[in-house]
Formats: C-alpha cells, sequence, structure tokens
C-alpha cells in the first residue's frame, strides 16, 4: 500500500550558531491510509513541528518529506498552499474558527478556496456540516456553539477539500468526554471507511483505543512506536490525562 | 468582496468602534489643519481672488495687496490707450482708523471701489446693495465684526479718520487676515477715508477685452506705463499669499500645523489599521495552514482596510463638514472645500492601504506555534 505521508530523515533546527536549537532530530515516519497515528511525548517535545512539516508549513531543516509520493522538501515556497489545499485538512485545538462567520460560512471559506462558486460551497457546506451532525446549527456564530460543535465545525471545515490527510492537534483537549468521543469516532470512521490517514498529536488517553498505532516523541527524537495495547500502558507510563 | 473580509469588521463592535475612532479621530484632524490653512490662504487673498481683476497696476515695489502706495490717477489714460484693454477703474485699499462708539480706535481697512465697475468689489451681501453706497459717507462691512467694530448693523454711524460713515449695507464672510476688518465704499469715499490725494490712486484695475493674452498684455502695459508695476490677478493673489504665509509666524505656524496635521493623522491612520489587521493575524495563518494564497489574504487585508476607510471618511466628512460650519460664525475661517472632501477620501484609501500592507508581511509569515497554539 502506497504511504500517504512517508519521512525520511528529516531534523528541524530553529536558528544558528550558539543559539541553533534541534527542535527534531532525524526521524523517519510513515503513515498509510487508513491509519490513525497517535503522536504523543512531553510539551516542546518536537510533536507541533513535526506536525508542521508534514502539514507544508514549516520547511525541514533536512530530509526528505512526501506527501502522496510528492516530495516537498526544497520545492518552492510558492507551490506549499496548492499541496496542502490539494491534500491536508487540519484540525486546531484551540479549533480556529473565524468568530464572524458562521459555521456554514467557516465550512465554505475552504469550499471557496477549493475554487468552488458561492452557491456550490454553500450546498456542500450544508452537506458536511450534516455529515458532522450540525445540520441545525449552520447559522450559529463559533461563541453560540459548544466546544464539541466548534470541532464538529472545523472538521467539516477540514474535510471540504476531501483531502487524503487529517493533521489534528490535540483536537479533544478543550472537548468533554462525550465531544471527545464524537470528535475521535468521526475522525476514525474516516480513517477507516474512506482510507484517510489521520495523524492526531493528543495528550488525552481517552483516544488511545481509536489509534491504530502510536508514535513516542521526546527530546525531538522519534523514540517509541506502540500498537494496540501497548499504547495504554505508555500513556499511563508518561502520565498523560484520563 | 469576500465574506471574511466584509464580515471581520463588524463582528467586534468595540473593536470596529476603536478603528474608527482612530480613522475618523486623524482624518478629522486633517481637515481641521488643511481647513484651516486653506482659509488662511483664502482669507489673506480674497479680495484678490474675488476682484474680477485681470491686471492690477500698483506703484513700484508694492509687496502684496495690503502694502498700497499711491500713485498718480492719470496712468489710468495711459493704461486706457494700450490695446486689449476694455476698462480701468481705480481702487483704494488702505488701513484707516475706526472709531468706536466709546471713543477708542480700531483700524479697519477701507476699500474703495468703483461702483460702475464693481471690480474689487464685496461679495455676499446679506443687507443693502451696492447701490447704497452712492450715497455721501456710506459703507458696507461684514457682520462677523459688528462687535468689534461697535456697531449693531444697518444704519449706525460712526467715523473713519474723523469723517463720518454710515452703515448701509453687510456681507456675510468677508474675513480680514490681518486684526483690521475690510470697510467697503465707493472710491470717492474711500479717497477721503484713506486720505489719498484727489489725482492718486493706490491701485488700477484693468479688465482685459474677451480673449486678450494677459500676458502680452502685461508686457504692453509695462511698455506704455514704466513707473508702475503690473500683475495679473494670479501673480497679485501668489504674491499676497506668500508674504502673510512666509513673513508672519501666523503664517508658517498655520502651514506647519497642516503639514503636522497630515503627518499625524498618517501615523495614527496607520497604527489603527495596523493593529486592527494584527487583531486577526490568527485568522491569516489559519487560513494560510488551509492553502489559501498570500493573495487571497492580501485581498481580505486590504478589502478589510478599504471598509474601514470607507466608514471613517463618510463619519469625518461629516464632523469636518460640522467643525467647517461653525466655523463661518467664528474669526477663523476653516475651508472644507470639495475638492479637498475628494482629496482626501483617496487619501484615507491610500493611508489605510498603506498601513494594511505593513501589516500583510507578519499576516502571511506563518508561525506554526502560533497556528497550533491553544
Amino acid at each position: 500500500m502506497e504511504p500517504l505521508i512517508e519521512v525520511r530523515n528529516v531534523t528541524k533546527t530553529y536558528g544558528t550558531g550558539d543559539s541553533a536549537v534541534t527542535a527534531l532530530r532525524p526521524t523517519d515516519l510513515t503513515v498509510l491510509p487508513g491509519e490513525v497515528l497517535l503522536m504523543c511525548g512531553p510539551s516542546g517535545s518536537g510533536k507541533t513541528t513535526l506536525l508542521s512539516i508534514m502539514g507544508a508549513i514549516l520547511s525541514a531543516t533536512s530530509g526528505s518529506v512526501k506527501l502522496l509520493g510528492q516530495e516537498i522538501v526544497g520545492i518552492k515556497e510558492s507551490r506549499l498552499p496548492d499541496i496542502r489545499l490539494a491534500n491536508i485538512g487540519f484540525i486546531f485545538q484551540g479549533f480556529n474558527l473565524f468568530p464572524a462567520l458562521t459555521a456554514l460560512e467557516n465550512v465554505e471559506v475552504a469550499l471557496t478556496l477549493k475554487g468552488l462558486s458561492k452557491s456550490a460551497a454553500r450546498k456542500r457546506a450544508q452537506e458536511l456540516l450534516e455529515q458532522v451532525g450540525l445540520a441545525d446549527r449552520t447559522k450559529h456564530h463559533p461563541a453560540d456553539l459548544s466546544g464539541g460543535q466548534k470541532q464538529r465545525v472545523a472538521i467539516a471545515r477540514a474535510l471540504a477539500g476531501d483531502p487524503k490527510i487529517i493533521l489534528a492537534d490535540e483536537p479533544t483537549a478543550a472537548l468533554d468526554s462525550q465531544s471527545g468521543q464524537l470528535v475521535m469516532e468521526t475522525l476514525s470512521t474516516l480513517a477507516r471507511d474512506r482510507g484517510r490517514a489521520v495523524v492526531i498529536v493528543t495528550h488525552d488517553s481517552r483516544v488511545l483505543h481509536y489509534g491504530t498505532r502510536m508514535v513516542h516523541i521526546a527530546d525531538g527524537r522519534l523514540q517509541e512506536q506502540a500498537h494496540g495495547a501497548q499504547q495504554s500502558h505508555q500513556m499511563e507510563h508518561e502520565g498523560v490525562t484520563a | 468582496m469576500t465574506t471574511l473580509a466584509w464580515k471581520n469588521p463588524f463582528h467586534d463592535k468595540v473593536r470596529l468602534a476603536v478603528t474608527l475612532t482612530g480613522i475618523v479621530f486623524a482624518l478629522v484632524l486633517i481637515i481641521v489643519q488643511f481647513g484651516l490653512f486653506l482659509g488662511f490662504l483664502d482669507t489673506t487673498a480674497n479680495v484678490v481672488v474675488r476682484s474680477g481683476v485681470d491686471l492690477w497696476l500698483t506703484a513700484p515695489g508694492v509687496p502684496h495687496v495690503n502694502g498700497a502706495a499711491a500713485f498718480p490717477e492719470k496712468r489710468r489714460y495711459k493704461a486706457l490707450a494700450v490695446d486689449g484693454v476694455e476698462r480701468v477703474e481705480r481702487f483704494a485699499l488702505q488701513f484707516s482708523q475706526w472709531k468706536l462708539p466709546a471713543g477708542s480706535q480700531e483700524s479697519v481697512q477701507v476699500t474703495g471701489f468703483d461702483l460702475d465697475g464693481g471690480m474689487g468689489g464685496p461679495w455676499n451681501i446679506i443687507a443693502g446693495s451696492i447701490e447704497d453706497l452712492r450715497g455721501e459717507d456710506t459703507i458696507i462691512v461684514d457682520q462677523l465684526y459688528l462687535e468689534k467694530l461697535g456697531v449693531k448693523g444697518v444704519g449706525d454711524s460712526i467715523e473713519i479718520n474723523q469723517r463720518r460713515a454710515r452703515i448701509v449695507g453687510l456681507t456675510q464672510g468677508i474675513r480680514s487676515f490681518t486684526t483690521s476688518p475690510y470697510v467697503y465704499t465707493s472710491f470717492k469715499n474711500g479717497q477721503n477715508y484713506t486720505l489719498l490725494k484727489e489725482d492718486e490712486t493706490y491701485f488700477l484695475l484693468v479688465k482685459a477685452k474677451p480673449g486678450v493674452d494677459l500676458q502680452k498684455l502685461k508686457a504692453d502695459l509695462r511698455t506704455a506705463i514704466p513707473d508702475v508695476d503690473v500683475f495679473t490677478n494670479d501673480e497679485m493673489r501668489d504674491r499676497t499669499q506668500s508674504y502673510w504665509l512666509f513673513t508672519t509666524g501666523a503664517g508658517v505656524t498655520t502651514l506647519m500645523g497642516a503639514v503636522l496635521g497630515l503627518l499625524v493623522g498618517i501615523v495614527v491612520v496607520a497604527q489603527t489599521i495596523y493593529s486592527a489587521t494584527v487583531d486577526h493575524i490568527r485568522e491569516f495563518g489559519t487560513l494560510k495552514a488551509m492553502g489559501a494564497r498570500n493573495s487571497y489574504i492580501y485581498r481580505i487585508i486590504i478589502e478589510q482596510a478599504l471598509i474601514s476607510a470607507t466608514m471613517g471618511y463618510s463619519l469625518a466628512l461629516v464632523a469636518g463638514w460640522f467643525v467647517a460650519k461653525s466655523s463661518e460664525t467664528g474669526s477663523a475661517a476653516i475651508l472644507l472645500p470639495p475638492e479637498m472632501a475628494v482629496g482626501l477620501f483617496f487619501l484615507a484609501l491610500a493611508m489605510c492601504i498603506v498601513a494594511s500592507v505593513f501589516s500583510i508581511r507578519k499576516a502571511t509569515a506563518i508561525d506554526p506555534a502560533m497556528v497550533f497554539k491553544g
């Protein structure tokens, strides 16, 4: 099976000379279609840096990153927006919705970026919000939605471009158990039924059983990879929240 | 226009109020300072600009319209003989003493003009008429200065240079840049009030025949009458404005005020727009993460700036109009001509766009830590 994300020997160093800080040491990682990859590790370990590199919003210092077989390290920066637009959907811990726009308009923005007409974008945004169970909240602004509802709008927005890769940063951190469960079920369904690769940075032990694989990052190094039951034991060992 | 650009400014009402306050403050400041400057220029040379004169003949070396010296009236006949001259009128403009009813004195500028020709006469007459000046010792003053001159209006009599003068009319808005109001009267009365000799005048005002080249006529007049200076109306205006603008503290202060007002206004608008744009930096970061091109983000930022500029300008124009209107009854004119209003609109657009462009670099340089920060 062709990997959707292929990271080879990637490093990231911020600054130069004496002030240089290595955020990511040589790292290899492959994510296949249908996988829900959990990335955990302490704060400042390099999780977000790796997620940003995989998301083509941060350049690696060295190494190779391929998204759907396309090398993105070293290509022109002006080409990266198209790569993100075509392949990646982002979900953020803080939702990052546009507060001035309704739920429907938030999703429409992503669709118009893809070049859809206003009317087509509206129709498709309505469908996506229905998929995440928010058909009755389309005209609400983010401030009028619960945390779980906001995150589901964010998911609908991330899915707007029908991306093969979903990158999520602590998607359940700000949610209660029920909302977090609903969000994770949505993401794992996407991976399982539609062959998407879902990479989730998390500290939340409640989401463990949704992951098909877990990697652990410490001091900028991908140290361990755990599968199935090992994940629970490892996260307990790290003292992550339950 | 993008939905985000249109909705962002209106979403946070407090932020919108702060942004608009900044823009309105800056634009009103510019309106007031530039309006004062334009008012200054207008006041210093209003009698020239509205004189209807084509060419001014003066004694040699007269620096400006308020600094005339007497010269023989008979030059008028030489001027009339020059080809292209339609008519020549005598004109007096000189400082004189106005005796207040209480006994003290005020300086005034007696403006004596030819009642038949009308060049150099008053405008905006709101009581009486020029015909009323045909009576002996009659004058027209501006209502702005009634209190200063110690009179109530038409019908009052006072003394100018110990000669009786009776107010037969009033004008509105004929300000004097100096502390001496203009007092309009016939040339004959003007001679009396300014102690001008019977065969002298302070100016000869020339009206050219239609279609005559004024520069050629000016040269011909200089040749024909070498012992007078000849100026076109624009030249006399420029000389007068330059004199008051650059040789008096008030002129330089007004000019500096206008320049500083513009600079402060630009800085305030730049700061306001920059701040309003940077407030949305996280949203722009999110857009970029979603795959938006920089051009899309530029468009949103510039559209937001244009919305703020247009709203701020509209409010500032209303406020500025009221300021200008209220100055009509004050001693300092604040002018807001249509050209300035139009220019201010484009200035507001330019200031807002330039300020937003400065914030664009910040908005489009994605910091992943910021985008992912909870």
